[in-house]
């Protein structure tokens, strides 16, 4: 019998029923007295500079409050690296320039959204176009057009990671892998658009509503765009539909609905349409992969060699973070003995690509599995048993960079192979004619990155318990719920501390004047550690008040353990001796003289290195049938063994594992932007094509526990990580199915076709 | 000029003068504040924006709020009017993890309330066709289907 109660039970989502029902209020559903409706004017040109704007006419029409362009702003720039403001290179909306289409130019509110719709037609803004960049290639040429001054080579920053002797290590190979890869944008195409309300305080403060995954970074940037301090700002979270690292930034309508309820004086809403979303928003980088690693005939590795042109689009958005984190993830895994790393983040005047789920992984693991696959091929190795000889262990490092603390791939590989039968249905699958084929991928994540690039002076991360004398507690905290579940992990790690039910605890999250300052929002996966060890520090001295009352009651030797179980509090050799939760807080509360028992906690990762507290890792198979006629992949199953730690909600892990396959699905063979000088032409759901209920194969995972002594009771990341795995193993079995090697994404049915009949150039 | 219209949403009676060019989601979403019905895409791709005229599934954004005159709307809201209990579609989309972010989920469970109306022993091709409709990018779709199967199981004993 499991030790707790409530972690790792199937605990529902606590916002589930509400979610149901249509009760759950999200940005757009917020509907305020006399609230005005914004639009944003979007640059039509790709590169150019603005000359004149006339809001004239937009603004006499009947029903508009107010037409406001970057003239009439602050100009101040903002970027999440607030720690190098170098690197923050937008402003809210243009000033002189535009770099991309879709790049936001002017705003007006009127009553009505026709009306603001209306309006936007009546601004006339002359442009004088400048030739532009539309590629990595483009922007790297000699001579290529300066998209930022400040950066006259259009190389916004390089990231290198480098340790050991390269020289060395490829003269000790047998085997050199040397390929380049190129993998392509997507959208996180959450299904709710952006959308916020802002409204203008009596006394001065700025309310926002918004979809975001960082409310405390929102504040931060919103306020210092504004001209404002950060305690003139609130920034609210409702419920959010979804992220997936795409809401983890200050957008310009945030900025741009704060603005216009201070001059109004009114609530502003904006809200984004799907084709906002997909043909101007943040999307996941781009990039062209040159990898180079030697091996030994036994496929032990020696060396890699490895670059990433990172195709940023106009702005530097999070591109910084996944340059580095691109880098960080070439070298996990396996054990690479020398290794060097250059990410150039390079600018185009395309839409910024930002932040997304994998975060630079997906793109750095396509390369390196592809190639693990290829070296097994090559060395007539099996590409389970490569992996398993170069296979991280705990204890391993990145020297100077990470260390890799709690580590079960080894045994994820050996659980992949076994539950999917790799062996000899592999083998099958060689011998087969049929256009079947099995391919395995891995991959390892971070459990949230250490880095304080926002430069941030509060903790990572933050909790405040409040006990009640009618045994319940009140949880506050800024971690923020973006569909993920971590309100439902965060009750779940309080609940099993202080030994209560869920439905003893009630929750206040993520409303940055309510919530303890403060926390650096969802992203990179830190929610559940970071924000899980925070509610453990402050249950933690909850706990210790609670025990010293019970101590006081039964005049306990102070030797004694106190347990908390079932809302009640014990020593734990005399569990009689115990006085309910709701009675101990009410003596604690009578001998402090009223005061309540109220307590906060806090998480700041030290000592972790550069990158993060805790590597997740996992393995994955795919199996596929090609048909050689159509060139038509059917992803017919999945298998996924991963060491996310200790499972907190085995349910919501499995959640998140399925929609990781999704998503990795549509990366691997659907999803896509078509581009034509930097306009994205799919920008509708019909266009772009995501994943539906008929394309999502069946799939088996096996959860291996590891525990993670820095995450709360052994956590650490689930289902960030789980993206990656799925386009290379879905590669590698259309390798094995079809004979041809895939080096490049989304592998289309053209492409299938065309790498069968030897037509393929990559 | 306005139009006149009248909705029986959820049973109850509306009148309502609309612009012509306005949508059902618009209406039900803004002149009802029945915001439980989304708005995901407004091409009728997504199907966030489901709600059921007639026993048919439709597309609230691609549906005028004219069309809709004297037609009979159903919203997630009207599927467990009392507020307390939840149907048995809400309850297994609940119990077995069928909801993440939810923005896709009261869009899901409409069509899933038309699919199981028709079909109340559906096998898993038949959810999966009946949900093609509708998109979601956190779950993966699995535990909706499965929960879908559930649900037609509970209803069929009750």
């Amino acid at each position: 019998m499991s030790k707790y109660s409530i972690i790792g039970t199937n605990t529902p989502r606590v916002d589930s029923p509400a979610k149901a029902t249509g009760r759950a209020l999200y940005a757009d559903d917020i509907k305020l007295p006399g609230m005005l409706h914004g639009q944003i004017l979007r640059s039509p040109l790709a590169h150019a500079r603005i000359l004149n704007i006339d809001i004239s006419k937009a603004a006499a029409l009947p029903g508009v409050k107010a037409v406001i362009t970057g003239e009439d702003t602050p100009k101040v720039k903002f970027g999440n690296w607030r720690l190098f403001p170098d690197t923050q290179d937008e402003y809210p909306l243009a000033v002189d320039k535009v770099r991309f289409i879709g790049d936001e130019v002017a705003a007006v509110v009127a009553i009505d959204n026709d009306l603001a719709c209306e309006a936007l037609d009546l601004i006339k803004v002359e442009y004088e176009e400048l030739p532009a960049n539309f590629s990595v290639d483009e922007s790297m040429a000699p001579g290529a057009p300066v998209i930022h001054d400040y950066r006259p080579d259009n190389i916004s920053l390089n990231r290198k990671i480098e340790y050991g002797d390269l020289v060395k290590g490829f003269a000790e190979a047998d085997f050199i892998a040397e390929n380049t890869f190129e993998v392509h944008a997507v959208s996180h195409a959450y299904m709710e658009p952006c959308a916020c309300v802002a409204q203008s305080d009596d006394d001065g403060r700025v309310t926002l509503w918004t979809s975001t995954q960082v409310p405390y970074i929102v504040q931060c940037l919103l306020a210092s765009t504004l001209g404002l301090r950060e305690n003139d700002v609130r920034v609210i979270k409702p419920v959010v539909g979804g992220g997936f690292g795409g809401k983890m930034e200050l957008r310009a309508w945030e900025f741009c609905a704060a603005f216009l309820a201070r001059r109004t004086g009114k609530p502003v809403k904006f809200r984004l349409s799907r084709t906002d979303e997909l043909a101007y928003g943040r999307r996941r980088h781009g990039m062209k992969l040159y990898s180079k690693v030697g091996f030994k005939k036994d496929g032990t590795i020696t060396a890699k060699d490895f670059r990433a042109d990172l195709d940023g689009g106009a702005y530097n958005s999070m591109g910084p973070t996944a340059t580095f984190l691109c880098g960080n993830f070439g070298a996990m895994l396996y054990r690479y003995p020398n290794y060097r790393y250059n990410g150039y983040h390079i600018y185009t005047n395309k839409p910024p690509a930002g932040a997304m789920r994998g975060f630079g992984a997906p793109q750095a693991l396509f390369a390196s599995e592809t190639q693990m696959n290829m070296a097994a091929e090559a060395l007539g190795l099996d590409p389970i048993e490569i992996r398993i000889k170069n296979a991280m262990v705990p204890g391993d490092q990145i020297p100077d960079v990470a260390t890799v603390s709690s580590c079960g791939f080894i045994e994820c590989l050996q659980e992949v192979a076994k539950m999917s039968g790799w062996k000899a249905k592999r083998a099958a699958c060689a011998e087969s004619r049929d256009g079947k084929g099995m391919g395995v991928g891995c991959y390892s994540f971070i459990s949230g990155g250490v880095f304080n690039w926002l430069y941030t002076q509060y903790t990572f991360s933050a909790a405040e318990i409040r006990a009640f004398e009618d045994g319940t507690v009140h949880l506050l905290t800024p971690a923020t719920d973006i569909g993920q579940g971590s309100d439902t992990t965060l009750k779940q790690i309080l609940a099993e501390e202080l030994g209560l039910r869920m439905e003893d605890i009630r929750l206040t999250v993520a409303d940055t004047s309510v919530t303890p300052q403060s926390d650096l929002g969802t992203w990179g996966s830190r929610v559940t550690l970071m924000g899980g060890n925070a509610v453990r520090d402050a249950a933690a001295k909850i706990k210790k008040a609670l025990a010293g009352v019970v101590s006081l009651k039964f005049d306990l030797n102070v030797i004694h353990d106190i347990g908390f179980k079932d809302g009640k509090i014990f020593p734990v050799t005399r569990p009689d001796r115990c006085l309910t939760f709701g009675q101990a807080v009410h003596m604690h509360q009578k001998f402090k003289r009223g005061e309540p028992l109220v307590a906060r906690g806090y998480y700041v990762p030290r000592g972790k290195g550069l990158v993060t507290p805790a590597f997740s890792f996992g393995a994955q198979v795919a199996e596929v049938q090609v048909d050689r006629e159509t060139g038509i992949v059917k992803v017919e199953k999945m298998y996924t063994a991963h060491d996310c730690g200790t499972v907190i909600n085995p349910m919501s892990v499995d959640g998140q594992l399925e929609g990781s396959i999704e998503m990795g699905l549509g990366y691997a063979l659907c999803e896509r932007f078509v581009m034509d000088k930097g306009r994205t032409l799919n920008t509708t759901f019909l266009d772009y094509k995501v994943p539906t209920a008929l394309d999502m194969p069946p799939g088996e995972s096996v959860c291996i526990e590891t525990f993670e002594s820095e995450g709360p009771f052994g956590a650490k990341e689930a289902g960030e990580g789980l993206v990656s795995p799925t386009a290379p193993a879905i590669a590698e079995a259309i390798s094995q199915a079809t004979g041809y090697r895939f080096k490049d994404l989304p592998i289309t049915p053209e492409k299938v076709l065309e790498g069968i009949g030897g037509l393929r150039k990559v | 000029m306005k139009h006149l219209i009248h909705l029986k949403v959820n049973g109850d009676d509306y009148e309502l003068a609309v612009a012509p060019h306005r949508t059902l989601n618009e209406v039900l979403r803004e002149d009802l504040a029945l915001t439980g019905t989304k708005f995901g895409c407004g091409t009728g791709d997504c199907g966030a924006c489901t709600v059921i005229m007639n026993g048919r599934n439709v597309s609230s954004c691609l549906t005028l709020a004219v069309e809709a005159n004297g037609q009979d709307i159903m919203t997630i809201e009207g599927l467990a009017p009392s507020g307390q209990e939840l149907h048995p579609i809400q309850e297994a989309f609940v119990t077995y993890g069928a909801i993440q972010c939810g923005f896709c989920t009261p869009g899901m469970i409409m069509s899933a309330k038309v699919l199981l109306d028709k079909n109340p022993n559906p096998d898993e091709p038949d959810i999966r066709a009946g949900l093609s409709g509708n998109l979601c990018r956190c779950t993966g779709y699995n535990k909706i289907v499965e929960a879908i199967e559930k649900a037609a199981h509970q209803m069929n004993q009750d």
